[in-house]
C-alpha cells in the first residue's frame, strides 16, 4: 500500500531509528527522512559492531580462525564453520569421511531450523505478537538442547574442523533429534500456522507490503529467502551443490509474489525441507571415522580458493588468498545480509513506518554478520 | 465485495481459532526453568573455562609445561611457566593463568594439548562486576579441589 | 434518595480505593496471565503467587528520580500522567455497582462518561507532544487519529442501548434488563426482535479495546516502532501514572460494556447478590481483553481505520437504523 507522497523539503524531519532500538536486533542505524508517517528516504549506516574480522584471519592460523566464523552469524553459526572449512579443505585438498559429511548436514540444518524459528519469533515481535516468540523459543531450546549435546556450546559454535568434525554423534543424539522432529511436525499446524500465518491480522500486514522485483534482488545481490520469495529458483546446496547435499531429495520453496507474505512462507516451507533432510540423513547414516588424519599446522599451496555454502540468510560466500603461509593472506567473506539489507532502502521509500519495519523484519537482518 | 465478506467471516474465524489456541496453551503446565531454584545439570562436552588435570597416581597435575595450549590459543590467554627442579628430567608446572576476559570458549589448548593436562569445567555460574575476577589461577584451583 | 454530601463522598473513596487497587493488581493479572498463555510461571517471588509484586514495583516506581528531560514543556510534561489518571478515576462515579451501590445517579451519566474517556485521549496527545520527542509525537498523532475514529462507532451503538432503553442513565439501562440473562442487552429474546444485538456488542467491545489503547490496537504504544510511544520519555511516577490510567481505562470500559450489554448487577439464574455477579462478569471481559492482547499480533494504523470506517462505522450505522425501525414498527 504504496500512497502518494508529497515530498517538500522543509516539510519532513529526520528519524534516527537506532543504532538502539526495538525492532532493528542489534546496532544497525537507519537514518529516516519522513514525512509524517511515511518514509521518504531510508539510510542504513553501519560500522557499530565492525570487529575486523577478515583482518583477524590474515594473523591467525587457520585453525585459529574457526571461532571467528561462529560470531558472524550468531543464528547460523554451523553454516559459517561449514563454508569456511570448505574452503580451507579445497585449498590443503584435504578429503572428508563421508560419516563426518553426514553429520555436518544435519548439524547444519538443525542449526537452519534454529535460526528460522528464531527468525520466525523475532517477526512476530516486530509485529507486535509477543506470544509466538515464546512458543518459538520452546522449540528452538530442544534443538539448542540437542546441539549442546554434541558440539559443547548453545550458540557460538565451533564444531566442525579441517577434515571432519569435532567428535561423533551418540544415539541419544539420533533418537533426540527424531523425536524432536515429531514433536515440531505436531506443533507446526496449530502453534504457527493456525496461530499466526492463518491470522487475518498478519495477512492483512504482510500481504503486498514490501514488494522486491527480481531486477532488484539482481541489482543488490540479494540470497537466500528474499531471492526465493521474489521468484527466483536459488539455492547453493542445490544450484553449487556442496558436502552430500546431491544425496538427498528435497525442494527449493519459491514464491513468486515479492511481497512479505512471500518471504514469510518460503522460511516456513524451509523449516519442513529442512526436516526432510535431517530424516533422510539420520537413516542413511554411514559408520566410520569422523575426522581425517590432518597436519596441526596446515600450509595449503598459494593460490585462490572459493567455496560458497546456503545459510539461513542467504549465500555465505568464503573467498581465500593464500601465499604459502601458515595464515590467510587474505580472507573475504561474503555475507547475505549485507547484500539483503542494501536493498532496504529502495524499496523502503514511500512506506509508512510500521511497514517499513514490518519489512525490515522480513528481511531477517543480523547485524554482526552485515558489519564483520 | 465478496473479498469484504470474506475478509470479515474468515478473519473473525482465524481470529476465534487463535483465542482458542492460547486459551489451550493456558492450562497447559510451565515449561520454563526455574533458574536459582532448579539448577541445570551441563552436559559432559559442556564447555566451561578450562582448568588442569590431576594425574590419578602422583596428584600432580598432568602438565608437562610444553606451551602448545598457549601457543594454539587464537585470543593469548593463556600463562603459564614451568621450572626444572633438581635432579628431575620432567618440567614441573609453577603458573597457569586464564584470562578468561578475552577467553572465547573455543577449545583450541585442549585439542593442541596431548598430555590430557586440560579439560573444560563445569562451571557456568560466572558473573562478577569486576575484571581480576576472570584472571582465573587454575593451579591455585587445582590445589583447592583436592 | 439521599441527597446528603457525605454518601457522595464516602462512595467517592471507596470506589476510588477500588479503582487504585485494580490499577495496581490488574499488572500483576496481565503479568500472570500472559506467562501463562506463553507458559511461563510470572511473578512469584515476591509473596504467594508473587501478589505482592504490584507493591514492590510501586515502591521502585515512587522513589525512582523525577526526570524531566531538556527541551521538554515542562508544566504539560507534568500534568499529563495526572491527566491520564483523572478522567478514568472520575467515571467510577456514575457506574452502578448494583442497584443502591453507586455514589451519584446522574441522569447523562453516559454521555459523561464518554466526554472523560476522551479527555484521557487528550493526556496521552500532551504527553506526547510535551516529550519534544519524535517517536512520542508520532505516537501522540496515532492516538487521536484512532480515537477518533473509534469513538464514532462506539457512540452509535450506545445511541442504539439508549433507544432501546430509552434513559441515558446507566442506573435505567441495567434496571431495564434485570430479570435472567434473555433480558440482556446482548441477547433480547423476548418479543423476538433485537436478537441481532450481539453484533452491537462485537462493535461495542472492538471499540473499548481500541479506545484503551491494548493490544492489537496499541498503536500507541507499539514498541517495536515507536520504541514506548508517548510513555518514551517518562520514568518513575509519570510512567506508573500513565500505565495505571490505562488499567483504569480498561476497568471502566469493562463496566460499560456490562451495564450497556450484559444486564449490569442483574445474575442469570437468579442467586448470588448483585454486586457479585457485576465483578465477575466485569472480569471476565477484562480476562479476554488481556487474552486478547496476547494473542494476536499489531494492526497497522491504516488497517486499524480502514476496520473502523468500512466495517465498523456502517455495520453500527445500520444496526442503528434497524433498531430504529423496529422501535417504531413494533
Amino acid at each position: 500500500m504504496t500512497a502518494p507522497i508529497r515530498c517538500r523539503e522543509d516539510e519532513t524531519f529526520v528519524l534516527n531509528l537506532g543504532p538502539q532500538h526495538p525492532a532493528t536486533h542489534g546496532v544497525l542505524r537507519v537514518k529516516l527522512t519522513m514525512d509524517g508517517e511515511y518514509v521518504v528516504k531510508a539510510e542504513p549506516v553501519l560500522g557499530y559492531i565492525h570487529r575486523m574480522h577478515e583482518k583477524m584471519a590474515e594473523d591467525r592460523t587457520f585453525a585459529q580462525f574457526m571461532p571467528n566464523t561462529a560470531r558472524m552469524d550468531y543464528l547460523h553459526a554451523l553454516a559459517y564453520n561449514h563454508g569456511y572449512v570448505l574452503t580451507v579443505e579445497r585449498a590443503a585438498g584435504i578429503e572428508v569421511p563421508e560419516r563426518a559429511e553426514y553429520i555436518r548436514v544435519i548439524t547444519v540444518e538443525l542449526n537452519r531450523l534454529t535460526s528460522h524459528l528464531l527468525w520466525w519469533a523475532a517477526f512476530l515481535l516486530d509485529l507486535g505478537g509477543f506470544s509466538p516468540l515464546l512458543y518459538a523459543f520452546d522449540d528452538r531450546e530442544q534443538i539448542l538442547d540437542l546441539l549442546e549435546r554434541v558440539t559443547g556450546s548453545r550458540l557460538t559454535y565451533c564444531y566442525f574442523r579441517f577434515g571432519g568434525v569435532y567428535n561423533d554423534i551418540d544415539d541419544d543424539f539420533i533418537t533426540g533429534t527424531r523425536n524432536f522432529i515429531k514433536r515440531l511436525r505436531s506443533r507446526l499446524p496449530r502453534l504457527y500456522h493456525d496461530l499466526v500465518t492463518k491470522n487475518i491480522i498478519l495477512i492483512k500486514r504482510l500481504k503486498d507490503i514490501g514488494f522486491v522485483s527480481k531486477e532488484q534482488c539482481r541489482k543488490y545481490g540479494a540470497t537466500g529467502p528474499l531471492l526465493r520469495g521474489s521468484g527466483v529458483q536459488f539455492d547453493i546446496r542445490k544450484n553449487e551443490p556442496y558436502s552430500v547435499y546431491p544425496e538427498f531429495d528435497f525442494d527449493i520453496p519459491v514464491y513468486d509474489e515479492g511481497d512479505c507474505m512471500a518471504r514469510y512462507m518460503v522460511r516456513m516451507d524451509e523449516i519442513e525441507q529442512s526436516m526432510r533432510i535431517i530424516e533422510q540423513a539420520l537413516d542413511k547414516l554411514p559408520d566410520g571415522p569422523v575426522r581425517a588424519k590432518v597436519p596441526k599446522i596446515l600450509k595449503p599451496a598459494a593460490g585462490d580458493y572459493y567455496a560458497a555454502v546456503e545459510a539461513a540468510r542467504g549465500s555465505f560466500g568464503c573467498r581465500l588468498v593464500c601465499n604459502g603461509d601458515k595464515s590467510p593472506y587474505r580472507l573475504k567473506l561474503r555475507s547475505p545480509t549485507f547484500s539483503n539489507l542494501s536493498l532496504f532502502g529502495e524499496v523502503a521509500e514511500g512506506m509508512l513506518l510500521a511497514d517499513a519495519l514490518a519489512f525490515m523484519g522480513s528481511l531477517d537482518l543480523v547485524i554482526p554478520e552485515i558489519d564483520r | 465485495m465478496s473479498e469484504y465478506w470474506n475478509d470479515i467471516f474468515g478473519g473473525t474465524k482465524s481470529l476465534l481459532v487463535g483465542l482458542g489456541i492460547t486459551a489451550r496453551e493456558f492450562f497447559k503446565p510451565v515449561v520454563t526453568e526455574q533458574y536459582p531454584w532448579e539448577v541445570p545439570v551441563m552436559t559432559p562436552r559442556f564447555r566451561g573455562h578450562i582448568e588442569l588435570v590431576k594425574n590419578a597416581e602422583t596428584g600432580k597435575p598432568n602438565c608437562v609445561v610444553c606451551g602448545m595450549c598457549m601457543r594454539s590459543c587464537p585470543s593469548g590467554c593463556i600463562t603459564l611457566a614451568g621450572k626444572k627442579p633438581e635432579g628431575e628430567k620432567k618440567k614441573v608446572l609453577t603458573q597457569y593463568e586464564l584470562d578468561f576476559t578475552k577467553c572465547s570458549l573455543c577449545g583450541s589448548c585442549i585439542e593442541s594439548c596431548n598430555f590430557n593436562a586440560i579439560q573444560f569445567s563445569k562451571d557456568y555460574n560466572l558473573a562478577s562486576t569486576r575484571k581480576e575476577d576472570y584472571l582465573f589461577d587454575l593451579l591455585k584451583r587445582l590445589e583447592e579441589q583436592s | 434518595m439521599d441527597t446528603s454530601i457525605w454518601r457522595p463522598i464516602l462512595y467517592l473513596i471507596g470506589f476510588m480505593a477500588f479503582a487504585g487497587v485494580n490499577a495496581a493488581w490488574l499488572g500483576w493479572a496481565e503479568r500472570k496471565g500472559a506467562a501463562h498463555i506463553q507458559r511461563r510461571n510470572g511473578p512469584k517471588e515476591v509473596g504467594p503467587f508473587g501478589l505482592w509484586q504490584p507493591l514492590a514495583d510501586g515502591i521502585k516506581l515512587m522513589t525512582k528520580q523525577l526526570l524531566i528531560p531538556s527541551g521538554t514543556d515542562d508544566i504539560l510534561f507534568r500534568i499529563a500522567p495526572i491527566l491520564a489518571m483523572i478522567p478514568a478515576l472520575t467515571s467510577m462515579v456514575v457506574i452502578p455497582f448494583s442497584g443502591n451501590i453507586q455514589a451519584r445517579s446522574i441522569d447523562m451519566s453516559v454521555l459523561l462518561i464518554f466526554a472523560l474517556a476522551s479527555i484521557g485521549m487528550f493526556a496521552i496527545l500532551l504527553g506526547g507532544w510535551a516529550s519534544g520527542n519524535k517517536y512520542a509525537v508520532i505516537s501522540a498523532a496515532r492516538v487521536v487519529s484512532q480515537s477518533i475514529a473509534y469513538e464514532i462507532p462506539m457512540l452509535i451503538t450506545v445511541i442504539t442501548i439508549v433507544m432501546i432503553t430509552g434513559s441515558t442513565n446507566l442506573q435505567d439501562i441495567a434496571l431495564a434488563q434485570q430479570g435472567g440473562f434473555w433480558h440482556w442487552n446482548i441477547f433480547r429474546l423476548e418479543g423476538g426482535h433485537f436478537v441481532y444485538m450481539w453484533i452491537a456488542f462485537l462493535i461495542y467491545f472492538i471499540c473499548s479495546v481500541a479506545e484503551t489503547n491494548r493490544a492489537p490496537f496499541d498503536m500507541a504504544e507499539a514498541e517495536s516502532e515507536l520504541v514506548a510511544g508517548y510513555m518514551t520519555e517518562y520514568g518513575s511516577m509519570g510512567f506508573g501514572l500513565f500505565m495505571m490510567g490505562e488499567y483504569l481505562n480498561i476497568v471502566v470500559g469493562a463496566c460499560m460494556t456490562t451495564i450497556l450489554f450484559l444486564g449490569g448487577w442483574g445474575s442469570p439464574f437468579g442467586f448470588l447478590p448483585g454486586i457479585w455477579w457485576f465483578l465477575i462478569k466485569i472480569y471476565i471481559l477484562i480476562f479476554t481483553i488481556i487474552w486478547i492482547r496476547w494473542t494476536y499480533p499489531r494492526t497497522q494504523i491504516y488497517k486499524l481505520l480502514n476496520l473502523s470506517w468500512k466495517i465498523l462505522i456502517p455495520f453500527s450505522l445500520v444496526n442503528l437504523l434497524v433498531t430504529a425501525a423496529f422501535i417504531k414498527v413494533f
